[in-house]
């Protein structure tokens, strides 16, 4: 299931300005992969860009090189709704649709695809939500409206919704920073889950939570407002937090800037 | 968009309410520490002895204000009542000196000696013409509003939408006169077309002469509430939460798929809204269509053919020549009128009321 | 957990092997487009059913079947209805800007004719038939007077009772309130006519006329506008005043301001620009009005002052009356009217989305 992304010399830019430039970053399958470092410094951006949801903004453009497993995200006969599919997103604040029930936005995904047959569709939704640790709290309401759910619920329904079409790899962008302590904990043993199954790449401000649920941890800086966001470093979580190889990293890391 | 308002005034009561707990603030409460008579019924003979604090008349002032503010809030039910009685009133004499069924009856002959006039044409070509209109006008209108917002580069929907919203408040005599100039020969055109190949099917037959027709009417009301409804239902769907939409298209939905799953179920009342406002605009409409009908008074399916009628036309037409009888007659067939444009209000409002409350306890 | 993930490897997979789709090249629609317009000429002349805008009809309707039938083909479904939508919602888009613009077009060409000193200055007393002059002074005149009557009229009741219903009602008598304002929105314009018909110029009026007989005025269609302003005013007065941050009225109310001065002197003023937008708003929609002018002002050709003694004409009106006269030079007069009525109208409607823009409530 899960694939692997490579990023080359990537440059994002909205209008004029360039949002983050040349960055070089290689994503193993079946790893959790934390992108941190301080706001505006382009993490979302990148984070946007490798399932092609930046060129959605008004003269947002992106270029180098994304692949997946070798395809090329960017090619021009590649069918952007593909790209989508195989790499899931769950965003900041949880957006279940407000006028569907907790079953219809999990299978929303799956209806789009043309999944019609009720006995796939019952199927497919437990086991989606299932995997996001909220089949017990909802199985009993699954007709309800999906924003009647509390928070942390409400970004595991998310969460459901993005797994429940099978990607290979899903994007987070910062999923907890709108929960509270206990929610955003059950993300985090979420996480460690799906980690067996999907290649996983998460933004976010909380250091430990980095520190606790990735493998890998990319650090992305600016010199100043106005510059675009690079990548400073990128190594085993372990080493970021331990022993980080660059300056910048290691005053971050200790709280001395950003 | 119509129900906006009520959202955002149900989210408002939480500023009124919180000022109900102290209606004197300060100054008050100072006052109710000297003097606790007056925590009663403000204003009332407990107030009297403490006459001579200086708060007693700031207390007149806010009891003056409160009252004016509550003699205006009254004035709207007392128009409504008055509205109601005079009608009925001037209605009532008519009715009773009619020979004929006044709901079956077709012709308008009130001034008379014996008094004849019926609703049931009238009735019949406001619904018509107004059902018509909207059919042809809500799948362009809508088809426009999402142009506007979601296809059209940003600054192009936004200056053309503006464009639109000054269309919406040209006045209906414009498009009346338009319609009657230069509409009526296209359209005569159009029917005689329609009258040779589909002559066979009722609705396009007859033996002419063909042009003030029902379609014409319709046609004109059509492209009258089209700028109404394209104007409400893009600021409708102007405010889909990029949340949702992104949603959608991060499960790669392709642009019509992000509209059908996201845009569309949430402007759902609102586009409910528009059309109902749309709807009382076109049944209600007078000179646009005292313009451009051939005005009858029979009931007939029959689109092309030089014809048509509605309640408002009828009274804006016969109102010059009618006599006492005549005017009781006319008032009595806008009784009628607002009866039914009250029963497509409260049903919108049924509709958009219920919608809200799904989505609402969702929020 | 894990069991559950793996065990139903059996059902079709959601993803597609390859990112890679096949795309229709793009020449291809404009050639289908080309190949739509050829076939529809061929069968329209081929079969001398019609003329080019039949060809122009059917060869959209073949565009889109054919689209539709290759994107099926090469791209598969979605894609297919993604384009036919996307295809749909442009030509709604062309569909309605063509009659909007031919409107917009017959205003200018034709309205300039008479638009004239002559056409500003005098008023349609003593011309005759033959006579190519005359203007709409007095109409212009009545239009002002009347919509300044109702004005002033409306805007003191519908503020007052948009602040009862914001600060001061609850209960049931708020909620009343609250609907009858709606249901006062969608009474038609010839039934609020109809209503000082009724009320004023029937009931009224004798007592005040010096001849102590039913008289029209500019002063009864003052009222029938005013029935027709007042609901919009309550409704975008309330909305503002809801918008105005509870912060800002507690900050006064812990100063020890009185509410009611906090209401006017903080609350008002911070929602002003909003209240002025819907009020102007409100009078453009007024000024517009054929239908009630027409049955309680009566017309008229002469200049009138008075708003309460004899007949008054309105420009609306006058666009209606000159658009049914006989003389030839009716016509002209109508489309100048008609252009000096939308350029009154859309000034107010300019100025008061402007003036919302600016507004720092915003919505």
């Amino acid at each position: 299931m899960a694939k692997r992304i490579d990023a080359t010399n990537v440059t994002a830019y909205y209008g004029a300005f360039k949002a983050i430039e040349n960055i070089n970053i290689t994503v193993e399958p079946k790893t959790v992969t934390a992108l941190i470092g301080p706001s505006g410094c382009g993490k979302s951006t990148f984070l946007r860009s490798i399932n092609r949801m930046h060129e959605v903004l008004p003269a947002a453009r992106v270029e180098g090189s994304l692949t997946i497993d070798g395809q090329d995200i960017y090619d021009r006969d590649v069918d952007v709704t593909a790209v989508r599919r195989m790499i899931g997103m769950v965003f900041q604040r949880p957006n279940p649709f407000p006028t569907m029930s907790i079953y219809e936005n999990v299978v929303a995904g799956l209806r789009l695809n043309g999944v019609r047959k009720k006995s796939l569709l019952d199927e497919a939704a437990e086991k989606a939500l299932r995997s996001a640790n909220l089949w017990d709290e909802v199985k009993d309401r699954l007709g309800k409206p999906g924003a009647g759910l509390s928070g942390g619920q409400q970004q595991r329904l998310c969460i459901a919704r993005t797994i429940a079409v099978e990607p290979q790899v899903v994007l987070m962008d910062e999923p907890c920073s709108a929960l509270d302590p206990i929610s955003t904990l059950a993300i985090e043993d979420l996480m460690f889950q799906l980690k067996d199954k999907f290649t996983i790449i998460i933004v976010t401000h909380n250091m430990q939570q980095a520190a606790r649920v990735s493998d890998r941890t990319a650090f992305f800086s600016i010199e100043k407002t106005g510059d675009p966001g690079r990548l400073i470093e990128y190594d085993n979580t372990q080493r970021i937090f331990s022993n980080p190889s660059q300056k910048k990293t290691e005053d971050y890391i200790t709280g001395r800037f950003g | 968009m119509g129900d906006t308002p009520h959202r955002s005034a149900d989210a408002g009561t939480g500023g009124t309410r919180v000022t109900e707990g102290h209606p004197w603030p300060a100054g008050a409460s100072a006052h109710v520490a000297e003097s606790p008579v007056s925590t009663g019924t403000p204003g009332g003979p407990g107030l009297g002895g403490g006459g001579a604090l200086p708060t007693a008349r700031r207390f007149g002032a806010e009891r003056a204000f409160r009252g004016l503010t509550f003699a205006a809030g009254s004035f709207v039910l007392v128009v409504i009542a008055a509205i109601a009685v005079f009608l009925i009133a001037k209605a009532v004499p008519a009715l009773r000196a009619n020979t004929v069924n006044f709901w079956t009856y077709e012709g308008w002959s009130p001034n008379d000696p014996e008094p004849k006039f019926g609703i049931g044409a009238l009735a019949f070509g406001t619904v018509l013409s107004s059902a018509l209109a909207l059919l042809m006008a809500v799948p362009v209108a809508l088809g426009i509003a999402l142009y506007l917002s979601h296809y059209a580069p940003r600054r192009l929907g936004t200056s053309l939408g503006f464009l639109i919203d000054l269309l919406a408040a040209v006045p209906s005599v414009v498009f009346g006169l338009w319609g009657r100039d230069y509409f009526s020969g296209p359209v005569g055109n159009l029917s005689i077309w329609l009258n040779e190949y589909f002559g066979w099917i009722p609705l396009f037959g007859g033996d002419g002469p063909y042009g003030a027709s029902i379609l014409l009417g319709a046609l004109v009301l059509a492209i009258m509430v089209l700028p109404i409804i394209t104007s409400l239902s893009r600021e409708v769907f102007l405010q889909t939460p990029t949340a949702n939409e992104e949603a959608a298209l991060a499960l790669g939905a392709t642009r019509w798929e992000m509209i059908r799953t996201a845009v569309l179920p949430y402007g759902r009342p609102g586009i409910i809204a528009a059309v109902m406002l749309g709807l009382g605009r076109a049944l209600g409409e007078t000179i646009a269509l005292a313009m451009t009908l051939g005005i009858t008074f029979n009931i007939s399916f029959n689109l092309i053919e030089n014809g048509g009628n509605t309640i408002a036309a009828n009274i804006a037409n016969t109102f010059g020549e009618a006599n006492e009888t005549g005017r009781g007659a006319l008032i009595a067939s806008g009784l009628v009128l607002f009866a039914i444009t009250l029963i497509v209000n409260i049903t919108a409002r049924a509709i958009i009321y219920r919608r809200r409350e799904f989505t609402e306890s969702a929020a | 957990m894990t069991t559950t993930l793996t065990s139903h490897r059996s059902r079709p997979p959601a993803q597609p092997p390859t990112l890679r789709a096949r795309r229709l090249p793009k020449w291809l629609p404009p050639a289908i487009a080309l190949g739509a317009l050829l076939v529809a000429a061929a069968i329209v002349y081929g079969a001398g059913i019609g003329g080019p805008v039949l060809v122009v009809v059917v060869g959209a309707l073949l565009y889109l079947a054919g689209l539709f039938a290759a994107a099926h083909a090469v791209e598969g479904r979605r894609s297919a209805r993604n384009r036919t939508w996307s295809a749909l919602i442009h030509s709604a888009f062309v569909l309605a800007v063509l009659p909007l613009a031919s409107v917009v077009w017959t205003l200018f060409s034709k309205g300039l004719g008479r638009f004239d000193a002559n056409f500003f200055l005098t008023s349609m007393n003593n011309i005759g038939a033959r006579d190519p002059e005359g203007g709409a002074y007095h109409a212009i005149i009545g239009t002002l007077i009347q919509v300044g009557i109702a004005a002033l009229i409306t805007i003191p009741i519908g503020i007052l009772c948009a602040i009862y219903i914001v600060e001061y009602g609850r209960g049931r008598f708020a909620f009343a309130i609250r609907f009858f304002v709606d249901v006062m929105t969608g009474i038609p314009s010839i039934v609020s006519g109809l209503f000082v018909l009724a009320f004023w110029v029937l009931v009224v009026s004798p007592y005040f006329s010096s001849t102590g007989r039913p008289g029209f005025s500019g002063f009864a269609a003052a009222l029938a506008l005013s029935v027709l302003m007042l609901p919009t005013v309550v409704r975008s007065t309330e909305e503002m005043l809801r918008l105005v941050p509870a912060p800002l009225r507690e900050g006064a109310y812990a100063l020890g301001v009185p509410k009611w001065k906090t209401i006017l002197r903080v609350v008002l003023p911070t929602a002003l620009p909003g209240i002025v937008t819907g009020v102007m708003l409100s009078i453009a929609r007024a000024a517009g009005e054929t239908a009630p002018v027409l049955l309680v002002a009566g017309g008229g050709a002469a200049i009138n002052f008075n708003p309460f003694e004899n007949n008054q004409s309105s420009l609306a009106l006058f666009v209606y009356q000159q658009a049914g006269d006989a003389s030839r030079y009716a016509p002209a007069r109508a489309w100048t009217a008609a252009l000096t009525l939308v350029a009154l109208v859309l000034v107010l409607t300019i100025a008061a989305k402007l003036l919302a823009r600016r507004n720092r409530l915003g919505r």
